[in-house]
Order: C-alpha cells, then sequence, then structure tokens
C-alpha cells in the first residue's frame, strides 16, 4: 500500500518540469536566425533578474519579441487542452473524451467565422468572438444537458454532439462565402494554428492575463480531484461515499469549457493532445487525479511546444498547422493505446 | 499489523458502550415512500407505512418477492431518498437530514459492484472508503492505511491488496467492495442483495463473515435478500415485505409462517423448525 504523497506529486512534477525547460530551450533554438543553447540559457537567465543590458539585442528581439511568446501560449494551450480532457473524461465517464467532444470548439469556431464576415481583419476579433461562441455553447450544451436538475453524464454528451454537428452545418455554410484568402485562414484555424501573430501589443501583458484564467479554471477542477477518483467508480458509489455529485460536476464542466474555450480562441481546434495526454499521463503515473492533474498540465505543455515546433520548422520557409502535427503524430498513438487496452 | 486502531464505528468508539445492552442503532418510524411519475400524476405507493428498528450487533434481513419495495426501503434507510411519512434515524438522528459526508460515516451501502473506467489497485479502492473522514481534498494519512489494511483484514482480503479490481474473481470482489464499507467505518451496513453472484458455499461465508463483523464491531447490519434460509439461519430480525407493503416483522420463526410465505413467493413451500430453533422452507414438490 503505497499511497500518494504530496512530495511524490512534487518530484514527478519537478522532473516534468525540468523535461518541459529542456523542450522550450530546444524550441527556443529551433527556428531561421541561429542562437546556440549556452546564448539562451544565458538570455533566459538575464531575462529572469531582469538584466537586460546583457542581452545582445538580436537575441532580445529573436528570443523575447518572436518565440518566447509563442512557446509561452503553447504551453498555455497545451496545458488547458490536456486538463480539459482529464475533467471530460471523468465527467462523461468515457475514455474517448475529448475537449471538443461538447461542441466548445464549434462554438468558437462559429464565432471566429462570423467575426471574418462581420468585422474582417480587426486584431483580436476572432478570438474575443471565438471566446464568445464557446460560452455560448457552453450554456446552451448545459441547459440541454440536464436531467432531473443536475447534469447527467449520456444526456450531456448527446446534447454535446448534437450542438456539435448543427454548429459545423452551420459553419460549412458559412465558410462557402469566404473570400480565398480568408478561408484559407479559416481553413488553418479548424485545424489548429499558432502562426498568428498576438492580437494585442503588450503582448507579455495579455500571456498574463490568458495565464490567471487558466489557473483559476485549472484550479478549481484541482480541488475536485479526491472527488473525481471516487466518481470514476461509480456516481452512485461516490454519493454513498459523501461526494457533493452535483457541485463537482458543475465545477469540472465550467472549469473544463472555460479551458477549453480559452485553448480554442488563441489556437483553433488543435485535435488530439486533450484526448491522448491524459492516457499518457495515466500509463505513466496512474489515474489518480491528484497526481494526474498538475502532471497532464506539463505533459500537454510538452506535446505542443514539440508539435509546433516541429509544425514550424519541417516545411521552412511555408509553416504546417500545429493541428496538422498533432493528428500526424495523435492517430497512431492513439491507435497503439487502443490496441494494448483490447490485449 | 498495529492493533491499536478499531475498525469499529467511529462514533460508536467509546468503552462505556460496550457495558450497555444492545442499544437502539436504526429506527423506521411509519416511514413511507410514494413517487408520481409526472408532476400531475397522482403519486403511486412503493412503500406504505414500514415500522421497525434494530439494535447493535444485529443482523436484519429484508425479504420480498421482486417489485416488493426492498430496494425503496434501502434506498430510505441509505437516505437516498426522503421518506413520504414517518422518519428514519440512526442512533438519533434522521437519515434525511444528515450531510452527505456525516451520513457516509455512519452508513455505508454495499451495492453490486460497478464498472471501474480506469484500472485501480484493491488497496487503492479500499482507501476511498476514508474519504467521509476528512476535508475533500485530501491525502491519506497512516491512520487511513491502517484502517483500510485492518478493513481487508477483517475480510480475509490482505493478501489481495496489490491485486488490480479487474482482475478479481466474484467472491474476491465481493469481499473488497465490503472492505471499502468497512474501511468507512459506520455504525449502520446496509447490503443489497449481496449474496447474488457468489456460489453457495461463498454465500455462507459472507454471512459467517456479516454475523462475526456484527458481533465484533458492533455494526447493525441490513441485507437484502432472496435467501431464505441463510436469513434465517443469519439474521436476528425479518422484514416481510410484498406489494409495498410490511406484512410482518420479527424472529425468522414469527416470520416464517406456511401460509404467509407461500402467499407472498407464490410457490409451494414446507417450513420446518430445525433443533436450534431456526425455521428451514423447504420447495415442496411441483406437481
Amino acid at each position: 500500500m503505497r499511497p500518494l504523497t504530496p512530495k511524490r506529486i512534487l518530484w514527478t512534477c519537478g522532473w516534468l518540469a525540468a523535461l518541459l525547460f529542456v523542450t522550450v530551450v530546444l524550441a527556443l533554438r529551433m527556428g531561421a536566425y541561429s542562437i546556440s543553447v549556452p546564448d539562451i540559457v544565458k538570455a533566459l537567465f538575464n531575462g529572469v533578474i531582469g538584466h537586460w543590458q546583457e542581452i545582445p539585442a538580436e537575441h532580445q528581439m529573436v528570443v523575447f519579441g518572436l518565440r518566447l511568446p509563442r512557446i509561452a501560449l503553447e504551453i498555455l494551450v497545451g496545458a488547458s487542452l490536456s486538463v480539459a480532457g482529464v475533467g471530460f473524461q471523468a465527467l462523461l465517464r468515457n475514455p474517448l473524451a475529448d475537449p471538443y467532444v461538447l461542441g466548445v470548439s464549434s462554438g468558437a469556431a462559429l464565432g471566429a467565422i462570423v467575426s471574418l464576415i462581420a468585422v474582417p481583419h480587426t486584431p483580436g476579433a476572432i478570438q474575443v468572438a471565438a471566446f464568445l461562441g464557446a460560452a455560448i455553447t457552453i450554456g446552451i450544451v448545459y441547459f440541454l444537458g440536464r436531467r432531473g436538475g443536475q447534469l447527467d453524464s449520456a444526456t450531456l454528451l448527446l446534447a454535446g454532439i448534437i450542438s456539435a454537428s448543427l454548429l459545423s452545418s452551420i459553419i460549412m455554410f458559412l465558410m462557402t462565402t469566404l473570400t480565398t484568402r480568408d478561408f484559407r485562414g479559416m481553413a488553418f484555424w479548424l485545424m489548429g494554428d499558432l502562426s498568428s501573430p498576438p492580437p494585442v501589443t503588450n503582448v507579455f501583458g495579455w500571456l498574463g492575463f490568458l495565464f490567471t484564467v487558466f489557473l483559476i479554471a485549472a484550479g478549481a477542477i484541482y480541488t475536485t480531484s479526491s472527488d473525481l477518483n471516487l466518481i470514476l467508480t461509480g456516481e452512485e458509489e461516490a454519493r454513498h461515499l459523501g461526494v457533493n455529485v452535483r457541485r463537482v460536476k458543475l465545477v469540472v464542466y465550467v472549469g473544463a469549457s472555460i479551458l477549453t474555450g480559452l485553448a480554442v480562441s488563441v489556437s483553433g481546434a488543435i485535435g488530439y493532445v486533450g484526448l491522448l495526454v491524459p492516457h499518457v499521463m495515466r500509463m505513466l503515473f496512474g489515474t489518480d487525479h491528484r497526481l494526474l492533474i498538475p502532471a497532464s498540465v506539463i505533459g500537454g505543455a510538452i506535446a505542443i511546444v514539440v508539435a509546433d515546433t516541429l509544425a514550424r520548422t519541417v516545411a521552412v520557409p511555408t509553416e504546417v498547422p500545429v493541428g496538422a502535427m498533432t493528428a500526424l503524430a495523435g492517430a497512431p498513438v492513439f491507435i497503439y493505446l487502443m490496441r494494448r487496452r483490447v490485449r | 499489523m498495529s492493533g491499536t486502531v478499531g475498525i469499529g464505528p467511529a462514533l460508536a468508539a467509546n468503552p462505556g458502550a460496550q457495558e450497555a445492552p444492545r442499544p437502539l442503532r436504526l429506527n423506521a418510524e411509519q416511514a413511507s415512500y410514494a413517487y408520481a411519475a409526472t408532476d400531475k400524476s397522482a403519486p403511486k405507493f412503493t412503500l406504505s407505512s414500514t415500522t421497525f428498528t434494530a439494535d447493535q450487533r444485529e443482523i436484519v434481513a429484508i425479504l420480498g418477492p421482486n417489485a416488493s419495495g426492498k430496494s425503496t426501503l434501502m434506498k430510505l434507510l441509505a437516505g437516498l431518498i426522503k421518506p413520504l411519512s414517518g422518519r428514519i434515524e440512526v442512533d438519533g438522528t434522521e437519515v434525511s437530514e444528515m450531510d452527505l459526508k456525516t451520513r457516509a460515516q455512519r452508513i455505508a451501502l454495499v451495492q453490486q459492484e460497478s464498472e471501474l473506467l480506469f484500472p485501480l489497485r484493491v488497496w487503492e479502492y479500499v482507501l476511498q472508503g476514508r474519504y467521509p473522514h476528512g476535508r475533500s481534498l485530501r491525502f491519506e494519512s497512516e491512520e487511513d492505511c491502517l484502517l483500510a489494511g485492518n478493513a481487508l483484514a477483517q475480510v480475509g482480503a490482505h493478501a489481495l491488496r496489490d491485486r488490480w479490481m479487474e482482475q478479481l474473481s466474484g467472491g474476491e470482489k465481493q469481499r473488497v467492495i465490503l472492505a471499502r464499507a468497512l474501511a468507512q467505518q459506520p455504525s449502520l451496513l446496509l447490503l443489497d442483495e449481496p449474496t447474488q453472484h457468489l456460489d453457495i458455499g461463498g454465500k455462507v461465508e459472507l454471512l459467517r463473515r456479516l454475523r462475526k463483523l456484527a458481533d465484533e464491531n458492533r455494526y447493525t447490519v441490513v441485507v437484502v435478500t432472496h435467501e431464505l434460509n441463510l436469513a434465517a439461519e443469519f439474521s436476528d430480525r425479518i422484514v416481510l415485505l410484498h406489494n409495498g407493503k410490511c406484512l410482518r416483522v420479527g424472529t425468522a420463526a414469527e416470520v416464517y409462517q406456511r401460509d404467509l410465505l407461500e402467499e407472498v413467493f407464490q410457490a409451494p413451500l414446507d417450513v420446518e423448525i430445525r433443533r436450534n430453533g431456526r425455521p428451514r422452507v423447504l420447495l415442496r414438490g411441483v406437481e
């Protein structure tokens, strides 16, 4: 009997964070302008302690101006999608659930496309409209997915799938009205893409806001992690053991939906990460949500940093949408996991 | 394993209580329940007024054919539904008014096994029984582990602790589910058809174990079962239900009347009294 301790969580997350740091440094190195690893580490260290004058101007621009904001966004998106995946898999009691299963991404996509048509080429409009689209979908699916005054896993899943399907057909219709350039942009967005420049000038302020929202939503889900462990053995049983199942479901639904909306509004619908990272983390560290959630935060971040670095470097000088990379890598991993489960 | 931490009910762990002659633990007083299919339709009685009591160390068997109201009574006792009239009290507190965690500290419900979504070790499963005794987001203490270990030992499943739940046989799983309920340290243990998937040896073993647990841990045990003879052998009190009505409450000898049982179960039955004073039900030749 070896129950989970805070020390084990810190130890596991510590080495995962070290792995993320190595991945980030390597990702900062990759690109048209070459910088050595020691120079990157030196620039990061000086940046952290505030000695900006000691960083060469071109390093400042490449590391802090171009690559680091994008990597920070990759970390945010990967972490958000993975935690949302863990949440939805537990909430819907379905190992095949992913952050998009309840139609949040379709709602966001509809918002984005409507903004492209209504206010074309306005900085930030797509992100705001996508988030609004996601929020409205979350609300509608919530009311459709209730039974007897509370969220019912099967009804919620059906409501989500039907809503996603309806929204997709509207998106298809609206896509036909776009110009060729917008059509390509929208297609990239639908596949999941991190190449668009940030919509604001104060990039670090914007990232700070996004990370704050992430921490609140992911933190709320984390507070239910002991309850989620019990819900996995059955809702009825969890209730007998004293879990307030209704409250837990609401917190996880709202938290996971906000995280999905956050990720989708800045990067489009990047597939497979929210489905696979939780499964890989379960295989590595077990099913206990007290460890699974923080491990998925870092694991998801690593997955997207790697995928997006490949996406921007494999076909230089053009870029591949990151969603195409995650799908290419994700589908074989998924098949492997599925076959392993069958055996 | 240290013997300093007992597995008995946390709330009744008071040394003076042992001297008291079987204090009243469970009191169902005129409890009834009805539900309506829609808001406008008339309520349909699924259980009409039922009254019985149970003391510490007693085993109560709830008997009756299918759709007689057994599950409804079990849900009422577990506090999952609120009685339409009457009251159900455990240790003097009305069950439907307890908050979720207090209820889980006092009442453990052992149901049929449910499908686990992801694999789980036996010890992880049993440790879940400690959930009601702490904050919602918590880490298990050494005491929790000790209690979970003791619970496994009490059901003779200590050797299974590192196995995966999905690898267990039906009987082993039943014991582990019971161990999780013991780890809750309840004062009232409810079991819903626990013998359903067990062979006759397993059934006898389970009921012997329940008898021992009731005696040693001062539990009150309520079992819903279809096993008339096992119920007669191991229980102190029988509640016989039929068509949502509580027909009789008493010892097996009082309840097991040939005409009554034949009418309730719609089968040709004989009842004989054994040397130990407990009745035995036999199926008469069907012609």
